[in-house]
């Protein structure tokens, strides 16, 4: 198989809190592909938003990253802030949740789409205004000539996203990383917005990570998933497979308490207690086991590495090699 | 269905506000943020609201809590014309009908411990002894799943689900009939949210609650409510039992909604529906049906002719002219 475009080693950020280094981001590692969409999916406190900023380098003050980000057979965590400048927006770029945070209110849309471009390509004003007004139509903006004038108030939630995608893609990158690119939208309009994403990707065979607390967006819109639970990746799994057979007792029971349409009137089966606080995480055990379902002795005494679970991988001593595995642990 | 047994019905609701535009805002142009709207809650029984941004959901949900005055219509609250009271009559009927919001980051006073805020409404419709007070918001805490511990924390203090159950303890402080859901979950992750859909669905059923439950989602809708009405600028374009609504869809925008959903199975080929463009301001509201610029089978005739809500069996209703012809649980219709 070709080179990934992207290749996440052990890469772990640990902020200071109370006293004491925490890992926010523990030890996580993918592959990311052309073309393909790497969907990192958790619940509040799991790390996914501080890990996307951590591969563009875009971390607190004073948060210590560790690991490595390998992307055309160098490691960007040993890049200069110069080079950074290159690569943020050149090879990678990213959109937020929240795209009117991040639009300049007093500049046009077509300013700042042609300040990226001129950023990354060297091409004359002109020119870039060309490329601008192609880019909003490539985001399927309508009347981009008359939108490279508009201001971003003026712009809806969902115009408003298009023209974050098309300022994105002004520095020609391979990678896109999308944090809840959609949250902040209705949910009409954010299938439309997920329906451009998908687009891109396949005409300029874009990467995508995808970042979300949304598995309806995870499930229609992605290749592969990333499940993180308490700054770890505890599932590893190809989309489909995921929803069909969850295997990480975490991925299951998120699964069980989301909402489903025609699932009956039965009551959802919520998971008991909270997501640990970053301060008082446990260590050196599995930090889902105090919630878990499935937990016996092992849990508590040691942390699972990841074990192949299916065709993925799970962070759940349930999957060691010879052990009875979950279905026939839960008859007995 | 008998009127009698219905808890509270609203009768053509309407609310407008004033648009301002230049300098001077003398506009006389208004916007209708809720038009002509009418549905009922039955004694027990869940109605769910459902809509997008713009569509008159939560501002249904005030006019009924009188939180707003509506510009016309009629309410019946228990048998009682709602909006002819006030003074002290309404302050004395409000402990029935209560509200519980979706950010209770914002709903609760951060000033204020847990107990304090639960005890407040106790205090101000005077419903229980001095002596009493104290015993009773332990038992609305526990009622909530809060240890007697929580009463002397502050809001800060708490997470996000337990902060929404202090405003639910609240909430049912006073012994209400009736409780208006806005968005109670919205702001929660979805393990929580389904702790706290559990706790609503509890105490209605311990305590034969009646709800209006307001969401953007669905599924949510869905799962909690008996019916439910979808709205759309304003107003309801299809209402009918819940499970019926959202297993085979009357109204094109019913339909969109629904596909925006989680599948259970992803590659079970049900059909998507993704709709063009945004919901439209509801200050310039499309001509005829005003779904109609976003609707994947408008014809000619939806562009000149407003739809009325049209009955249809097994206590449905629909807007629309080709009702039930995009179907995404079929999985036939036209493919998009």
């Amino acid at each position: 198989m070709n080179e990934p475009l992207l290749a996440v080693r052990d890469l772990t950020v640990e902020l200071f809190l109370h006293g004491g280094w925490r890992p926010a981001v523990h030890g996580v590692g993918f592959d990311l592909r052309e073309g393909e969409t790497l969907a990192v999916v958790g619940e509040t406190g799991c790390g996914k938003t501080l890990l996307g900023l951590a591969l563009l380098q875009l971390v607190p003050e004073g948060a210590r990253v560790a690991g490595s980000v390998v992307s055309r057979g160098r490691d960007l965590l040993g890049l200069t802030e110069s080079q950074w400048r290159e690569v943020r927006g050149g090879e990678i770029a990213m959109v937020f949740q929240e795209p009117a945070a991040a639009l300049d209110p007093v500049q046009t849309i077509g300013s700042q789409i042609v300040e990226g471009v001129r950023r990354h390509r060297a091409v004359s004003p002109r020119e870039a205004r060309e490329i601008a007004r192609g880019l909003l139509a490539e985001v399927s903006f309508p009347a981009p000539e008359r939108g490279l004038e508009e201001y971003p108030h003026r712009l809806s939630g969902g115009l408003k996203q298009r023209a974050f995608l098309a300022i994105a893609l002004a520095g020609n990158p391979a990678i896109l990383i999308a944090d809840e690119p959609t949250t902040a939208l209705d949910a009409t309009v954010s299938a439309d917005v997920l329906e451009l994403v998908d687009r891109l990707r396949r005409d300029r065979g874009l990467a995508v990570i995808l970042i979300t607390h949304d598995l309806a967006a995870v499930a229609r819109h992605s290749d592969r998933t990333l499940v993180l639970y308490a700054g770890r990746v505890v599932e590893e799994a190809a989309t489909a497979d995921l929803f069909r057979s969850p295997r990480h007792p975490y991925t299951r029971a998120l699964l069980e308490c989301l909402p489903r349409i025609g699932a009956g009137p039965a009551r959802l089966r919520p998971i008991p207690g909270l997501v640990p606080d970053l301060a008082f995480r446990p260590s050196g055990v599995c930090a889902f086991a105090p919630r878990c379902p499935d937990r016996f002795s092992p849990c508590e005494v040691s942390e699972p590495p990841l074990f192949p679970a299916g065709a993925g991988v799970a962070r759940c001593f349930l999957y060691e090699r010879g052990a009875a595995g979950p279905e026939t642990r839960r008859t007995t | 269905m008998s009127e009698t047994d219905e808890l509270l019905r609203a009768e053509e609701i309407t609310k407008t506000y004033p648009i301002r535009r230049g300098v001077f805002g003398t506009s006389a142009k208004r916007l209708k943020a809720v038009d002509a709207v009418t549905f009922g809650v039955r004694r027990g029984e869940t109605l769910g609201l459902v809509g997008e941004s713009g569509s008159g959901k939560t501002t249904s949900g005030r006019l009924v809590a009188r939180l707003e005055e509506p510009d016309s219509g009629r309410i019946l609250f228990d048998g009682e014309d709602w909006l002819a009271l006030s003074g002290k009559a309404l302050r004395r009927r409000r402990r029935d009908l209560q509200v519980i919001f979706q950010d209770p980051q914002t709903s609760l006073n951060p000033r204020m411990t847990a107990g304090d805020q639960v005890a407040e409404p106790l205090r101000v419709q005077r419903i229980v002894p001095r002596r009493g007070l104290r015993a009773r918001v332990e038992e609305l805490l526990a009622e909530v799943g809060l240890g007697a511990e929580a009463a002397s924390r502050l809001p800060s203090e708490f997470s996000g689900g337990q902060r929404q159950r202090i405003a639910i303890a609240r909430a049912l402080a006073t012994r209400p009939k009736f409780v208006i859901c806005d968005e109670p979950v919205s702001s929660l992750d979805v393990s929580v949210a389904a702790q706290v859909l559990n706790l609503l669905l509890e105490l209605r059923e311990k305590k034969g609650l009646s709800y209006l439950f307001i969401s953007h989602d669905l599924a949510t809708v869905e799962r909690i409510s008996d019916r439910i009405a979808v709205m759309y600028l304003g107003r309801i374009v299809e209402e009918g039992p819940a499970r019926e609504v959202t297993s085979h869809p009357l109204h094109p925008y019913t339909a969109a909604l629904l596909s925006a959903v989680p599948d259970a199975d992803p590659s079970s080929g049900r059909l998507r529906v993704i709709l063009p463009g945004e919901p439209p301001s509801p200050a310039e509201p499309p001509s005829g049906c005003a779904f109609h610029p976003r609707c994947p089978i408008a014809r000619p005739r939806c562009r000149e002719e407003t739809p009325p809500l049209f009955p249809f069996p097994a206590g449905r209703s629909a807007a629309c002219f080709f009702p039930g012809e995009l179907d995404p649980g079929r999985g036939e219709g036209p493919r998009l």
